[in-house]
């Protein structure tokens, strides 16, 4: 049997925009630093010796423009895919995604169509500090009329990338600097991962995690370590945040009667109150045997120092500790 | 009355040839049916028939018509929230119009938009914008597609002075300037951004001012002479057309109506809103011209104004005429 090609997560994302670049003139790229320089974590790399300056466009430091720009040639019958740097920086482009973006097609009675993929790194990890390092996802969970994503694996990265620019509407695509040189087995096919799939990534028993993002990364292998003591995690990727396919969630709670959300960003108003709504208001209620938890980030910026960084977020360790205290009602 | 000087008619003397008689009254009819149309909304508001709010643009018709008239078929629009006068002049129905301004399923938005959202995708007119400086970033997306798609189209967008002092307007022109784009930036210099003056909000004597910061032609015009702006904006998508890239068009006029429904006019004087209206009316300018040169008669001036009126009659008849949105169908559009 052959052995399974494996790409990491950048170079997943990368060989998706080639072949939709390669295949369809109406996608082009543009962002800061994204030519010759290949992206602030190299993800576009050698992108512009294929294709040229013209459809991988630098642009100023301008991310209210970047994002105007997109969803003006969206607008006008092109595809096109913006990167912002990292994803603290778009919040200079809010305005147009949260105003515009999001709400034209909608305002306009549903006579026009904004098919854009906004790419951006979130996350910490990197000694970046509070700047560099937000997770703002649920910022665009809360707009109606925008789709976010946020792939776990390079294979998830690639599909949903290309299913995303093949959706007519705009979407935020949430990428993890940590993620970036993972690997994982990518098929040279122009696969597509739909959107709006959540997907079961390990079967388990005894308790229901939810995560996203890295945090698939980390609850898997916090699985991993309970496996060693006979707890069983059954653990779900929603892969795309918004719009939201709640079932296999449910379903999976209703199977182990136990729930942990995971994510990132801050706890406080995060994405994982949405999915312990959902569970408190679903049928699988009636088969909860433990209260719903989260893990989440502190409610503070991200701190520089590598130990105060590292204990900002939830790690393997918390991982393992909240879902054995849960699933031995230690709580 | 004012008069027209004779230097007035000498300078348009051959705009007025190339234009031809059919034109230029089409333009004053247009002049004329947009006030008639605002007039009329202003009522609607007044008798409690219009339940949301509305800008009104009587007094700067002259930009919107001039401007409008200036582009091709299949050049792009994206405008502002007093954008009434620009859609019509760009050639909306009336009655699609009017009913959106009256929130009804007919509207060109389905009722979902409202006064500040007109658009008409099917002519390229890709909006009005209720944010201010919100359509200048999409104008560079359009400019920038137009050029990848390698067509002669040109995109104008329309803003007011207040958005020149936002940071979207920088980051745009400075973009449509280092990728020369085709684009037309018309600022519609109306004197006030809601209360805040020009002369408050700006240490420079003209907007235009600001294009050399980068890199691309500004140019100021009287933006109640229907003929100036149509020059300036013509001259300006000529340029974007060649090739050339885009330019900051600056037409100063003046709004005589408040901010929306809810302004009392405490930063202005009403005599200085008269000095406006007497002096500088765009419709009795152009209509001056008109009636000075030959093109129109006393009589055919006043049936404009009866045409206009009449036109806006029917479009509020087939507005009120029309069904609401149902509400059964309130999550329509949201995604594609």
């Amino acid at each position: 049997m052959p052995e399974l090609r494996e790409l990491t997560y950048a170079e997943a994302l990368r060989e998706c925009m080639r072949q939709l670049m390669e295949e369809d003139e109406r996608v082009f790229l543009i962002g800061e630093d994204i030519g010759v320089y290949g992206g602030a974590f190299g993800v576009t790399a050698g992108l512009i010796d294929l294709f040229g300056a013209e459809r991988v466009i630098d642009t100023p430091i301008s991310e209210a423009g970047i994002a105007g720009a997109c969803i003006g040639a969206a607008l006008t019958g092109m595809r096109p895919i913006g990167e912002i740097q990292f994803m603290d920086f778009v919040t200079l482009s809010m305005e147009q995604l949260v105003l515009q973006a999001a709400k034209v097609r909608f305002m306009f009675g549903g006579k026009a169509s904004v098919p854009m993929v906004l790419r951006m790194p979130g996350g910490s990890g990197t000694g970046a500090a509070a700047q560099h390092s937000e997770s703002l996802e649920n910022w665009f969970v809360h707009v109606p009329g925008l789709k976010v994503v946020m792939p776990s694996t390079p294979y998830d990265a690639k599909g949903l990338l290309r299913a995303s620019v093949l959706d007519n509407n705009p979407v935020i695509f949430v990428e993890h600097k940590l993620l970036y040189k993972t690997k994982g087995h990518v098929p040279e096919d122009r696969y597509i991962v739909p959107l709006s799939q959540t997907k079961v990534v390990r079967e388990g028993k005894h308790l229901t995690v939810v995560a996203t993002s890295i945090m698939v990364v980390r609850a898997l292998q916090a699985a991993e370590e309970l496996a060693k003591e006979g707890i069983e995690l059954e653990v779900i990727d929603p892969r795309t945040l918004k719009p939201l396919d709640d079932a296999p969630i449910i379903e999976s709670v209703k199977k182990t009667g136990r729930a942990l959300v995971v994510h990132e960003a801050v706890e406080m108003g995060g994405f994982g109150g949405e999915i312990v709504a959902r569970i408190a208001a679903s049928e699988a209620f009636d088969y909860l045997e433990a209260p719903i938890r989260r893990l989440a980030g502190l409610d503070i910026p991200i701190p520089y120092n590598r130990e105060l960084e590292y204990h900002a977020v939830p790690q393997v360790e918390s991982i393992v500790r909240e879902a054995r205290k849960l699933v031995r009602g230690e709580y | 009355m004012i008069q027209l000087s004779q230097d007035v008619i000498q300078r348009y003397h051959d705009l007025i040839e190339t234009l031809g008689p059919e034109a230029l009254k089409m333009m004053l009819q247009e002049m004329h049916t947009i006030r008639a149309f605002e007039e009329r909304a202003e009522q609607l508001y007044m008798q409690g028939k219009v339940h949301g709010t509305m800008h009104l643009s009587i007094g700067q018709e002259a930009t919107a018509v001039g401007a409008a008239n200036a582009m091709q078929e299949g050049d792009y629009l994206l405008n502002h929230h007093r954008g009434h006068g620009h859609c019509m002049a760009w050639g909306a129905d009336p009655n699609r119009m009017m009913a959106e301004f009256m929130g009804k399923e007919t509207g060109y938005c389905r009722g979902r938009g409202g006064s500040m959202h007109i658009a008409d995708v099917e002519s390229n007119n890709l909006g009005a914008n209720g944010i201010v400086a919100g359509g200048i970033p999409i104008a560079v997306g359009v400019g920038l597609s137009i050029k990848m798609r390698r067509t002669s189209q040109v995109c104008l967008v329309i803003f007011g002075d207040g958005a020149a002092n936002e940071g979207a307007f920088h980051e745009a022109l400075n973009m449509a300037s280092i990728w020369t784009l085709p684009i037309v930036f018309l600022c519609e210099n109306n004197q006030y951004a809601m209360s805040m003056p020009v002369e408050k909000a700006f240490n420079i004597e003209k907007i235009s001012q600001r294009a050399a910061a980068y890199g691309l032609p500004g140019v100021t015009v009287d933006g109640n002479d229907v003929l100036a702006v149509y020059s300036a904006v013509s001259q300006a998508a000529a340029r974007a057309r060649r090739g050339e890239g885009a330019t900051l068009v600056e037409a100063k006029t003046y709004r005589y109506k408040g901010h929306s429904k809810s302004d009392k006019q405490a930063y202005r004087s009403r005599e200085e809103v008269r000095y406006w209206q007497e002096n500088f009316d765009p419709i009795m300018r152009f209509t001056n011209l008109l009636l000075m040169v030959g093109v129109i008669t006393e009589t055919e001036a006043a049936q404009m104004r009866e045409r206009a009126v009449a036109i806006i009659d029917e479009a509020v008849a087939f507005s009120e005429a029309s069904p609401a949105p149902n509400v059964a169908d309130i999550m329509d559009g949201v995604y594609a």
